[in-house]
């Protein structure tokens, strides 16, 4: 789960990270509040999405008087940002942040995650932010500051001013810098994120050390012990066919293709979508129906399916081992009885009773095509496709 | 033979009276697998499946001399579940449950190296099939009649992915020494590294076949295994050519995050390795047939 970067900034303050004052705002009259609130002459104007590079989008305005910080809103708010995190369909700003603008003097990286090859935290670091660490890892590797933090003990105070020595900080900043490292850490640890970035950590011209942007990522699977992030969660930044996904119990995310898959295990379904590419075609979603397939979730997730407009054939690859081919048959037959699709569908069962999934797939009277074997599908889920192209373009013709 | 597992191995279950430990403990009784007991906490000194229950898996060691442990123990507890065991003794622990924080995976990896290599705990798992030799016995939930007896190793992070594997090979008159299912989360026990090594002193196991997914570092560990200490042919399959970067793939650790992740970048590394990968899911068992065909390909010919 994401969060925005003004909630990751109150989170990492809670644990000593010292940030610039600012507020949010949902319309251009809070924002200007919040400026007057924040004192000073010059603030940042910052759209508040679920994604990096906002500056180059044009979703961060410097303004210098309150008047500026009025329009400046007025441009931000409902405005489509589109990033190369967003995508092209990018993401409506629904909410501001407006901070003190700071003189900078230098900017740093600081990034935690979780690294699954020392299966540990680990601290990455370098003496120039202000850009992506993929960028930096491009252009000047070398720069880069790796430490792994041992679980049992957690982050030392030697161990982050290790760090912040390396990134060529005086002493007296050092430990401001250890600091800020060490709240970092607790953070993700109290917290159970699997990412915390302040990219850029700034040193101002006044000698201070402060976290310009922040951005928190947490692990879903811990949320049932963290309700105090739970609820920052943001619906409006997810896809809503996700998050419906998500109360049905089925794991889908959404892609470009056309051909709208139904699958179990996670696994099978990244294959089934590989399947599909290797015989030409493309994948419209992942979709996991999950262990006990029961009718309903199997015509909640031709529901998912079909609300994709792209969606142009349905491939259903089940191979039953908890699950049962006569109940999924029995879900497919409800689906198809429901919701009537207009698009082609082949489905392979395989597994437990899958005799009598077949039988009831054939008795049922239903059009749709049926396959045993995985190459059997994925060469008649083409064939659909093409028949069906072949149909609908005589028809306009 | 097989690996980890075979008919002999005293198995038992933890959160065994509860629905999946009674489902599954009844399957995995039906294959024959020898379970002699279960871990309920405050169930101790009741029956279930006609076999003992156990407040503590010491116990369970103590009194039923418990080896292997099957563990179904809901996510929010099952580190402490997994310790336990550890503690206790038990030498293979196979974890089934999905949804475990991975801080907690990561305070378990920590626990189990407090003890020394010769009476370290292996961790299955967690978010996986589980364990089955074919013919001898089964810890997990996969179904057993998809497998056929045999002399190839599989070891896959799916659990699905895995039965389309043994069927297709089934299907083609090839039989499994033993299916490992590693998991899909990105802290887990044992690595395909680890399971590799287990395949290669395996004097049953012939050839082994690896299907791995986009996310984390394990396929190329294990690409590089191959090269540098492994006999046996290795046959690969990575799923996920299709997916985007970024995006989680129904599995916790199946997210393309970092450069070496993707499915095509890992492929390309198990190739330059030596590793036969499969360039579709629907010829795992006829790439697995090919290689066994073409044996001894890895012996170095003298002219």
């Amino acid at each position: 789960m994401d969060i925005h970067e003004y909630q990751a900034k109150e989170l990492l303050a809670g644990f000593g990270v010292a940030i610039p004052r600012g507020g949010v705002a949902y319309s251009p009259e809070q924002a200007v509040y919040r400026a007057s609130e924040i004192g000073g002459a010059r603030w940042a104007v910052k759209a508040q999405i679920h994604s990096g590079a906002r500056g180059k989008a044009g979703g961060i305005k410097v303004c210098t008087s309150e008047d500026e910080v009025r329009q400046a809103a007025k441009g931000l708010l409902g405005k489509r940002l589109v990033t190369h995190q967003t995508g092209p369909e990018g993401r409506v700003v629904h909410r501001l942040y407006v901070e003190a603008a700071v003189p900078i003097e230098r900017e740093i990286y600081v990034g935690l995650v979780l690294d699954r090859k020392s299966e540990r935290i680990m601290v990455v670091a370098a003496p120039h932010g202000g850009m992506e660490i993929e960028e930096i890892a491009k252009d000047s590797p070398d720069t880069i500051i790796r430490a792994v933090v041992e679980p049992a003990v957690g982050m030392t105070p030697f161990q982050a001013r290790e760090i912040a020595f390396a990134l060529g900080l005086d002493t007296a900043q050092v430990n401001r810098c250890a600091t800020v490292l060490l709240g970092c850490y607790r953070a993700f640890r109290d917290l159970d994120a699997t990412m915390v970035e302040v990219n850029p950590l700034v040193l101002t011209r006044d000698g201070g050390l402060l976290a310009l942007d922040a951005k928190m990522t947490f692990d879903d699977n811990a949320l049932f012990r963290r309700p105090e992030v739970s609820e920052l969660r943001d619906y409006a930044e997810e896809d809503p066919r996700e998050s419906q996904a998500a109360e049905y119990g089925i794991n889908y995310v959404a892609l470009d293709g056309e051909i709208g898959c139904i699958v179990n295990g996670a696994g099978l379904a990244m294959a089934t979508m590989d399947l599909i590419q290797h015989a030409g075609s493309s994948p419209a979603n992942f979709l996991d129906v999950g262990g006990g397939a029961s009718p309903e979730k199997v015509t909640n997730a031709f529901r998912l399916v079909l609300a994709d407009p792209k969606v142009r054939a349905i491939l259903v690859n089940i191979f039953a081992g908890i699950n049962r081919c006569d109940w999924v048959a029995q879900g497919v037959v409800q689906a198809v009885r429901e919701l009537k699709p207009p698009v082609p569908l082949v489905v392979r069962l395989a597994g437990t009773n899958v005799e009598e999934g077949r039988r009831i797939l054939n008795d049922s009277g239903l059009t749709l095509v049926t396959a045993d074997t995985l190459t059997e599908a994925a060469q008649k889920v083409v064939a659909v496709l093409k028949a069906a192209g072949a149909k609908s373009g005589s028809a306009s013709a | 033979m097989s690996i980890l597992i075979d008919e002999k191995t005293r198995v038992i279950i933890q959160g065994f009276t509860g629905d999946k430990g009674t489902f599954h403990g009844k399957e995995m009784l039906a294959y024959g697998t020898n379970l002699v007991g279960g871990v309920t906490p405050g169930k101790g000194g009741t029956r279930h499946l006609d076999r003992p229950v156990f407040n503590t898996v010491k116990e369970a060691v103590k009194s039923a001399a418990a080896e292997a442990s099957l563990v179904f123990v809901p996510a929010a507890f099952c580190a402490d579940s997994i310790m336990e065991a550890a503690d206790a003794g038990i030498r293979l622990v196979v974890a089934i449950t999905d949804g475990i924080p991975a801080q907690d995976m990561m305070m378990v990896k920590r626990y189990l190296f407090r003890y020394a290599r010769d009476r370290r705990t292996m961790l299955v798992g967690p978010n996986c099939a589980g364990v089955i030799s074919p013919g001898k016995a089964m810890m997990g939930i996969m179904p057993g009649h998809i497998y056929a007896k045999g002399k190839v190793g599989l070891v896959t992070r799916s659990g699905t992915l895995g039965y389309e594997a043994a069927s297709q090979m089934k299907a083609l008159g090839i039989g499994v020494s033993t299916s490992v299912g590693i998991g899909g989360d990105p802290i887990n026990g044992s690595s395909f590294v680890d399971v590799l090594r287990l395949f290669e002193e395996d004097p049953d196991t012939e050839a082994v076949m690896m299907i791995g997914e986009i996310g984390g570092p394990q396929e190329a560990e294990a690409a590089r295994l191959f090269r540098e200490h492994l006999e046996k042919p290795v046959i690969g399959y990575v799923a996920g050519l299709s997916a985007p970067k970024g995006r989680r793939m129904g599995h916790a650790g199946a997210i393309i995050r970092a450069f070496g992740e993707s499915a095509a970048e890992k492929v390309e590394i198990m190739r330059e390795a030596g590793i036969t990968v499969a360039t579709s899911p629907a010829e795992l068992g006829s790439t697995v047939a090919k290689v066994l065909g073409a044996k001894p390909k890895r012996v170095a010919v003298p002219t």
